[in-house]
Order: C-alpha cells, then structure tokens, then sequence
C-alpha cells in the first residue's frame, strides 16, 4: 500500500498542500530515503510525561534512530500505521531504535491509556500538547512522523499516511549508516599510517 | 536542542456552516431552522453517530439565548470505506443539510457552536469548533 512520500521535508511545511496532491496516489510515487546529513535539522528537544507519569525527555534518545510519531486516537490513518510501529519496535530495538509516540489526544490519558491497552503498544507514547506540535511546525495534521538520526537530526518527515516499507527503508538507512561510519575511518586511518 | 521548526501553512477550515438568516415565530412556538454544511472536496467528518467509540461526532451544542433549542435532525450517514479504514465508517462528504427545532422565546439571538473533526483519506485534522450566531425574531 503505497500512498504518498514526503521525505525530504521541513517539519510542517505546506501540509495541506501535501494532504491534497497526495490524493494523487501513484503521481508522487518515490523511492523512500533520508536527506543527506547535511539537510538535516536539529529536532526540537522536549519534555513530556509517559503512561506512567514519567518525565521523558526527546534527547535522552540521542545516539538512537528514534521515529517520532505525533498521532490520536480519534486518528483513523494513524491506526493504520501503528502495528507497523510495534513491528518495528520489536524488530530493531536492540539495533538501536526506539518508536516515541506522542499523543495529541485533547482528553489526554483517559482517552489514550484504554487504546494502549487494547492495542498492545510495546513503544514508549508520551502525552503531547500544543507547544510540542508548534515546535514541530505546528502539527496540524495526524498522523506527522519524523524519523531522526542518531545525532539527533531530522532525516524525514512524513505528514499523512505512507507505507510501511517508506518507514522501513528510512529506518534501516540510519541504522546501517551509522554502522558503516566507523570502519569508513578506521580504514582512512589505517591508510594514514 | 532547542530550535524550532517553521509553522506550516494556515489550514482554513475545511467546513463552513451557513445557518439560516433568522428564526422567527410567535413566541413559545417550536420552529425548524435549517443549516447548510459545506465541506471542502476529499475530506469527510465523521457523523453524528460514528461507529467507533474514539472517532469524535459531529455536534451541535446551543447555549441559552432568545430561543430554547430541541432537537437536531442530522442526514443519513454515508457509510465509507476509506484505506485506513478495516471496516467502513460513518460519515458525512460534501454538501449537506442539518435541521434543529427551536422553540421561540424571545428576542434576540441564539449561539451554537458546531464540533467536528475531519479526515481525507490520509491524514486527519484535529477537532475543530465553529462560533454560530442566529438573530430570533418573535412576531405577533
């Protein structure tokens, strides 16, 4: 099922543009990749509280590939994506990777803990707020992805529903190329000497 | 950490609710006033009975004012099947009519507001609530 991909895209930008021409559903249709490291912005750090009252903090993940997951669950695209999410989790967690939803759900936990539960989320879902969505651009639309880097960058950002082989394919890209960095030196070093 | 992203483009609504231009009756009388939703293309709201205990429905709410509101009458639903959707959803597209009674009590105006929450078939936004206004006018 593949939708639209908006890689390489600031946070936020233009979001109902996308939403319309990407009704188009074939037109757009791209290979999924990440932005060249050098594209890449800071993601905003934040401050959010988990199911468990838990203060997390977005830079604690630093030295992860995390996917950051702003979604609701009034959402019905989003719900969609979301056993993808526990897939990916359960798959690459020990690969460092983490999936961090954020909630936007206006009733908070009373509206979010039962579908936790009923969906057998195995990630980490932190309840959101308005000024975590205007550092991300505003979030106006559900479900609003980015998939960060291990230094902390934004590498993509998708706005709406895309396929689960988009997010895989990001995310294996991050993982692989953080792991191909260090034998790049090691053997430019070797050289050297 | 500590940069932030530039805000997207501002999303006008994608409803509009042109309510009638006045509800006039002799007073205590029980009138039907008629509202016109527009939604804009590709996009749907969920109904007043949607089929899902977390979608969010489609709501009148009416406070105090000129005229004591009853009850609304929304359209059939359509049911939609969307690819998010395993199962189809209840829904309203496009133009559409809704009907609520009031009783005529004085005048002045009536204030409403109309909650909703609108999806395409890829994103949704969040729930949205319009401001509504209708003068009422009793005649003798």
């Amino acid at each position: 099922m593949f939708i639209c991909s908006t890689r390489a895209l600031a946070a936020g930008s233009l979001a109902l543009t996308l939403m319309v021409s990407c009704n188009s559903k074939s037109e757009h249709t791209r290979a999924a990749t990440v932005k060249a490291e050098s594209g890449r912005k800071k993601a905003p750090d934040f401050t959010l509280k988990d199911s468990n009252g838990k203060t997390v903090n977005l830079a604690d993940y630093k030295g992860k590939v995390v996917l950051l997951n702003f979604w609701a669950t009034w959402c019905g695209p989003c719900k969609i994506e979301i056993p993808w999410f526990i897939d990916f989790e359960q798959k690459y967690k020990d690969k460092g990777f983490a999936v961090v939803g954020v909630s936007m759900d206006e009733d908070g936990w009373n509206a979010v803990k039962p579908y936790l539960s009923e969906s057998h989320i195995n990630y980490r879902v932190l309840l959101g707020n308005d000024s975590v969505g205007t550092l991300y651009g505003g979030v106006d639309s559900l479900p609003t992805t980015f998939v960060i880097d291990q230094d902390g960058r934004i590498a993509a950002t998708h706005i709406g529903l895309v396929s689960k082989s988009d997010y895989q394919t990001e995310i294996v890209q991050l993982l692989e190329g953080k792991r191909a960095d260090p034998v790049v030196e090691r053997t430019s070093a070797a050289r050297s000497n | 950490m500590s940069s932030v992203l530039p805000l997207p483009a501002q999303i006008s609504s994608v409803l509009s609710v042109i309510p009638p231009e006045k509800i006039a009756g002799k007073r205590n009388e029980v009138v039907t006033a008629e509202f016109h939703l527009q939604l804009r293309g590709g996009y749907h709201v969920n109904s007043n009975t949607p089929n899902d205990e977390y979608l969010i429905p489609l709501r009148f709410t009416w406070s105090g004012g000129a005229a004591q509101a009853g009850e609304v009458i929304f359209p059939k639903p359509q049911q939609e099947k969307y690819q998010f959707s395993p199962k189809p959803v209840s829904v309203f597209t496009g133009d559409f009519k809704a009907q609520a009674k009031f009783k005529v009590v004085s005048n002045g105006v009536v204030n409403g507001k109309l909650r909703y929450q609108a999806c395409n078939d890829r994103a949704c936004l969040p729930p949205r609530v319009i401001d509504i206004k209708v003068p009422v006018e009793v005649r003798n």
